[in-house]
């Protein structure tokens, strides 16, 4: 396997100008002949899919949910950036494209985050255009704010609920779409293998999930907007159904699957109340620009936290960062709080909550102005908690939020398979080794609005296509192995559920692939992942038919691949010899217990070729190169 | 504390349904609305039954998919909350819960709680949108929005497309969630062109698609999740009417 | 040409449920006029027979605008009944299959009640032309003497019961509809809604009372 990243020569801010004027165009009349089969409708995938609809390609489009508008983008709350420079405070394309180079901790491709830089202007005036209601000022021009790591205000928002109300532009493009007949939508169907023809992607096979009937669909190319796989943890800020079933599945077609071992954990969601705990929730980081986060110097307090006198509480974060406090980048936030708890200093019923404490806050500002910032998040933890924040300090601890990791892509947003695409969370990214707030909306618009317009009709043009059906005997040929697996699910009859193996595996992974790895643990997690596989293979408990819709059968389907990506990322995990971003390996770290980087051995990314069952995976590097931003160590003391 | 479920059950949208009763042990107050049938199904796994179909997928009441009678209720007993964030510690030992699938001709049933909502994206398709293909806006603060329209504006927006407003309606109507659309993009100036034949085209798709009409009940306020007011129907109203008489 | 236009549109009213429910708000705005101007017509009985009487005489002087407004009214009336039908029965047929259980948190009795109220005051209407117009169901009808026929009318305590039940009902229908016809008619507006909402309650009120004080003093005899 070869990774060719083809990123365009030239100056950096002139390549992905350059690059779109030497793309081949294809001949408007021809458009309609080409089929493009888009898998998913999250935000990057409506996007590209309307766009795609719009230059006259004929779309199919697929999700597992039943209407676009509810693909997990939908949950996203705190805003989308883009290098307007409205406030005048010293932003520029130049300077996001550092800021995400930095915060990535120098482990992504920097013509891409260049790329992304330059587009996420062109996003806002989308979406403006599309009627999302973005805050605005009495002047009636947009509002910004400011969001982790930067020090300028570029983030657009629409209140609390910015990746709804960006999802909703798209999914109103797509649908008018939709109904020219440009785009015919699956809604309900979920993509469960994809088909490769003499070398080039050129369709899939996926499930009705209401009818159960496996269908088989041609195209001309391939493009997966599957979104991220966070919840092969089982707890999660992703939504319920999210998955990597999709590029899973292209990952054992050939596609290579790069950086897996790469998972943000985010610092502020309400922790776990109990084993019944389906999901997590997050709480916008803001928080933590009026919060003070503590926990009781002794250890095994019972005392409640109003009664702990301030001496006797650890400010831990303050103590140890003292420039930047509680503010530090997510990352470290998360690490710290782990420590603590397991130090056995965490608060609450399971010891597994930090303190975030508003009383200070509240005594110098008012409760009302604490009301007017942060009013909606403090309902929404006293409605999940019922507890009042205004009276007792908020517990918190980290969650799984987001993955960097995935299908490595070239620049022109290609998998190492011919004719696969792969964008929005589901591709690697250009988030490097952790993703700033505020920039995957951001990424996963550029890739469909702008981006894969313009690359894959560039590809429809240049490549020679032959007619296939879905009468090939690759497509019957994968459209039998997945009835074989359905049966298989169904005829396993065992004893327990498909949740329980989840949760097992999920915990399993949260302690020694989560927030701290180390290569004891990631041997331990490797061993016994195929143990719970094959626990799973023979003992689940799958009941009714496959006929109909049948929840716990699509779990099964899901939550087998997802045993067989956790051990990638530890496999990942454990090659990774470094520190970096969000993969805070403990035998890696400098004296005062931070993020060591190798930038010697490991200023790379890590791309994993499938080579066949009870095969250990093909590690592939792609080298990177820091031409514009030399790599340094990051510092928050 | 413990529970007894009547719940809908129905094989697949042909089957004919009823309500069978099942017991909910151990049931944590702490616990979502969801979480209790997830507990719930795990039993009914363990016992060899059938776990009780519902859509659900964020579980933090943006998304839409859950939705289901509770008690009669949509979404359940407590002002703007979607099912999933309603939790069990508004219950008491001992309650007797009803639950019941959304009930609308647009919407069927097609296996116990969850029902086919994509009616409301036709509605959303025959207009509910502003034509600007891509790459074709002009910069984004080119065209000032007031602050007071851009914020009602979002009101409307907010809207989840759960279908518990249709759910709710003693007449079946969509009118909330279509005249919240319609709001949405009539408010704001980049929607100015298509406004007539916007309102003039989802208010036929919602009839087409067999909702009934509004009589201004305002149930359907008093149990969507985002509180979206009735005030937005007048004016969908309203801009039926203007539609009407340019 | 513009005429025409607008003309065409307003029968474009028929073609969509809302317009459909604007047609409804129409003619039951026209019935509220009317039934404001008919209770304020009528409570001139407190006046004494010659000026009820000439009231009448006057109203009936001109038969060109008596039939004017009776066909406004007659027309208003059968529209506002077809379209109440045919609204009615497309929400009855958006749910098929009803729900077991089902509790009201946002609607009141009087919305609820409006496919029953309407219908009662139409036959009330009925009865009350055959009653007070043509006299076919008066005991005593005298066509030149309204007075005489009010009161000997309501002397019968079941008529009046009729009567005041009646106004009941209709005491429900303008509650909520005196109301929603401005929801129907888009004219809204947050600084106003409450002011509708008062409104539409007083002409409830008012209308009710000023009605139902006739068969009451009546009945009790303040009048004779
Ligand atoms: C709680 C939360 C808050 C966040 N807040 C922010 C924020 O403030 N700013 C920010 O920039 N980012 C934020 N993020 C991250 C961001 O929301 C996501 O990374 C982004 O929305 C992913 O979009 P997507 O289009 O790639 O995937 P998704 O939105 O996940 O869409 C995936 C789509 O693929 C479909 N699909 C998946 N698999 C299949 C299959 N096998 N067959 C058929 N269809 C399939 C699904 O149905 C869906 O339509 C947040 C994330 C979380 C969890
Ligand atoms: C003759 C028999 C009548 C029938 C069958 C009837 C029926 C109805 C029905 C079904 C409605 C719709 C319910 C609703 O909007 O909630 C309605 C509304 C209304 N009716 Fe009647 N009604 C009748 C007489 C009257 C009379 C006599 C008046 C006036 C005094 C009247 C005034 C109204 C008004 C103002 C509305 C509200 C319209 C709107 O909301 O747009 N109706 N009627
Ligand atoms: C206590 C209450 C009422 C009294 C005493 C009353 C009295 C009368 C009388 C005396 C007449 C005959 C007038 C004439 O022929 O000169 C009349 C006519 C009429 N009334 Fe009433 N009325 C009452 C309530 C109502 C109500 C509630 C309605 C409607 C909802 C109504 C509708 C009519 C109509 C339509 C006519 C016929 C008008 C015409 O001749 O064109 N009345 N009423
Ligand atoms: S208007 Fe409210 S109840 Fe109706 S679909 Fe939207 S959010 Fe749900
Ligand atoms: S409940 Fe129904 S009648 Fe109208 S106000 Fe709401 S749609
Ligand atoms: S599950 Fe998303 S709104 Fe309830």
């Amino acid at each position: 396997m070869e990774l060719n990243p083809k990123v365009p020569s030239g100056p950096i801010e002139q390549k992905w100008n350059h690059h779109c004027f030497e793309m081949k165009l294809v001949n408007p009349s021809n458009k309609r002949k080409h089929t493009i089969i888009m898998v998913g409708s999250g935000l990057a995938g409506a996007s590209a899919a309307a766009s795609l609809a719009e230059l006259g390609y004929n779309v199919l489009c697929f999700c597992y949910h039943d209407s676009p508008r509810r693909a997990h983008s939908i949950a996203a709350q705190g805003g989308i950036n883009a290098a307007k420079n409205y406030r005048n405070d010293g932003d520029s394309i130049y300077r996001l494209f550092y800021d995400t180079v930095k915060g990535g901790d120098f482990r992504s491709r920097e013509a891409n985050v260049y790329r992304l830089a330059q587009l996420s202007v062109n996003i806002i005036d989308q979406c403006v255009a599309q009627g999302v209601p973005f805050a605005r000022e009495y002047s009636g021009l947009l509002d910004n704010r400011s969001f982790g790591g930067a020090q300028v205000s570029r983030t657009f928002y629409a209140r609390g609920q910015t990746g709804q109300q960006l999802l909703l532009g798209a999914y109103q493009a797509l649908e008018r779409q939709i109904d020219s007949g440009s785009v015919k939508m699956y809604p309900r169907t979920e993509m469960l293998d994809l088909v490769i023809i003499e070398g080039k992607a050129r369709g899939i096979v996926a499930r009705n999930l209401v009818s159960g009937r496996i269908e088989s669909y041609a195209g001309d190319a391939v493009v997966l907007a599957t979104g991220g796989y966070g919840n092969v943890f089982y707890l999660s800020t992703n939504a319920k159904n999210s998955n990597a079933t999709a590029i899973w599945r292209a990952y054992k077609r050939g596609a290579a699957f790069a950086n897996p071992c790469f998972t943000q954990i985010h610092p502020t969601c309400i922790p776990v109340s109990g084993h019944y705990q389906s999901k997590l929730t997050l709480m916008s980081e803001s928080l933590r620009n009026d919060g003070r986060i503590w926990v009781p110097k002794l250890k095994g307090d019972q005392r409640r936290p109003n009664e702990i006198p301030v001496p006797e509480r650890d400010y831990y974060l303050e103590r140890r960062y003292p420039s930047f406090g509680n503010l530090v980048p997510r990352d470290v936030a998360s690490r710290a709080a782990k420590e603590i708890c397991d130090n056995g200093r965490g608060v609450g019923e399971h010891g597994l909550s930090v303190y975030l404490d508003f009383k200070e806050a509240i005594g110098r500002l008012g409760a009302d102005v604490i009301r007017e910032k942060y009013g909606n998040l403090f309902e929404m933890y006293e409605r999940i908690t019922d507890e009042n924040p205004y009276e007792v300090p908020m517990r918190i601890y980290p969650a799984v939020h987001y993955t960097m990791g995935g299908l490595w892509v070239d620049y022109n947003l290609m998998s190492t398979i011919t004719g696969l695409f792969v964008t929005g969370e589901a591709n690697f990214s250009d988030h490097g080794a952790n993703r700033l707030g505020a920039s995957a909306l951001m990424q996963g618009l550029a890739d469909g609005y702008f981006i894969l317009p313009y690359t894959l009709s560039d590809y429809l043009a240049r490549t020679k296509l032959d007619q296939v059906s879905t009468q090939h005997p690759s497509f019957q040929q994968s459209e039998g192995e997945i009835a074989t697996r359905v049966n298989h699910f169904l005829g396993i009859k065992g004893k327990r559920t498909v949740d329980s193996i989840h949760q097992e595996l999920g915990k399993l992974l949260w302690d020694h692939c989560g927030l701290v790895r180390n290569q004891q643990g990631l041997r331990l997690a490797l061993s016994q992942i195929p143990e719970i596989r094959a626990e799973f293979w023979h003992n689940i408990k799958v009941l009714g038919s496959d006929d109909e819709i049948n929840q716990a059968l699509e779990k099964a389907g899901r939550v087998a691949d997802f045993l067989e990506l956790a051990e990638l990322m530890c496999l990942d995990a454990l090659e990774r010899e470094e520190s970096c971003g969000c993969h805070f390996r403990e035998e890696c770290q400098t004296p005062d217990g931070e993020a060591q980087r190798d930038d010697e051995r490991f200023c790379n990314v890590s791309a994993w070729e499938y080579a066949g069952e009870q095969r250990p995976p093909v590690l592939h590097k792609e080298k990177l190169a820091f031409e514009y931003v030399p790599p340094t160590q990051r510092s928050y003391k | 504390m413990h529970l007894s479920l009547y719940v809908w059950r129905q094989q697949n949208a042909t089957a004919r349904g009823k309500m069978v009763r099942y017991d909910a042990d151990d049931i944590n107050s702490d616990m979502s609305f969801l979480e209790m049938l997830d507990v719930v199904n795990w039993k009914l796994i363990d016992k060899g039954e059938e776990p009780i179909a519902f859509d659900h997928d964020c579980r933090e009441g943006i998304c839409g998919s859950c939705g289901m009678m509770i008690n009669g209720i949509a979404h359940g007993p407590r002002r703007a909350t979607a099912a999933c964030q309603l939790h069990m510690r508004h219950f008491k030992d001992g309650d007797i819960i009803h639950v019941e699938p959304w009930r609308s001709r647009a919407f069927p049933v097609i296996k116990d709680l969850v029902v086919d909502r994509s009616a409301f994206d036709r509605i959303v398709g025959s207009g509910g949108y502003i034509s600007v293909s891509t790459g074709s806006a002009p910069e984004a603060n080119s065209i000032p929005v007031a602050k007071n329209d851009s914020d009602l504006a979002m009101d409307a927006a907010a809207c989840i497309g759960c279908g518990a407003c249709v759910a709710a309606c003693p007449n079946g109507s969509a009118s909330l969630f279509t005249a919240a659309k319609i709001s949405h993009l009539t408010l704001l100036p980049q929607g100015q062109p298509e406004r007539g034949q916007r309102v003039m085209k989802m208010v036929a798709a919602m009839d087409r698609e067999h909702f009934g009409n509004c009589t201004m009940h305002r149930e359907c306020e008093a149990v969507c999740p985002k509180s979206i007011s009735v005030n937005f129907i007048a004016r969908m109203n309203r801009e039926y009417l203007r539609a009407l008489l340019k | 040409m513009i005429v025409h236009s607008r003309s065409r549109s307003l029968a474009r009213l028929w073609d969509s449920t809302v317009g459909k429910k604007v047609v409804m708000a129409l003619t039951g705005a026209i019935g509220v006029g009317y039934v404001v101007a008919h209770m304020l017509g009528n409570l001139q009985v407190f006046a004494g027979p010659e000026k009820i009487n000439a009231y009448a005489a006057l109203l009936k002087s001109n038969p060109a605008l008596l039939w004017t407004a009776r066909t406004i009214l007659i027309v208003a009336v059968i529209l506002h009944i077809i379209v109440a039908y045919q609204l009615a029965r497309i929400s009855q047929r958006s749910r098929p299959l009803g729900y077991k259980r089902w509790r009201a948190v946002g609607s009141d009795w009087a919305s609820r009640t409006m496919r029953w109220t309407g219908p009662f005051v139409g036959l009330f209407i009925i009865y009350h032309l055959l009653h007070f117009t043509t006299g076919t169901l008066h005991p005593a009808f005298n066509e030149r003497d309204v007075y005489h026929n009010v009161i000997s009318g309501f002397q019968v305590w079941y008529v009046s019961i009729i009567y005041i039940v009646a106004m009941l009902a209709l005491s429900l229908h303008l509650y909520h509809g005196a109301w929603s016809m401005f929801e129907s008619l888009g004219i809204n507006h947050f600084k106003y809604n409450r002011l509708i909402r008062i409104l539409a309650t007083i002409v409830t009120v008012v209308v009710v009372v000023g009605f139902i004080s006739i068969p009451i003093a009546v009945l009790l005899g303040f009048i004779s």
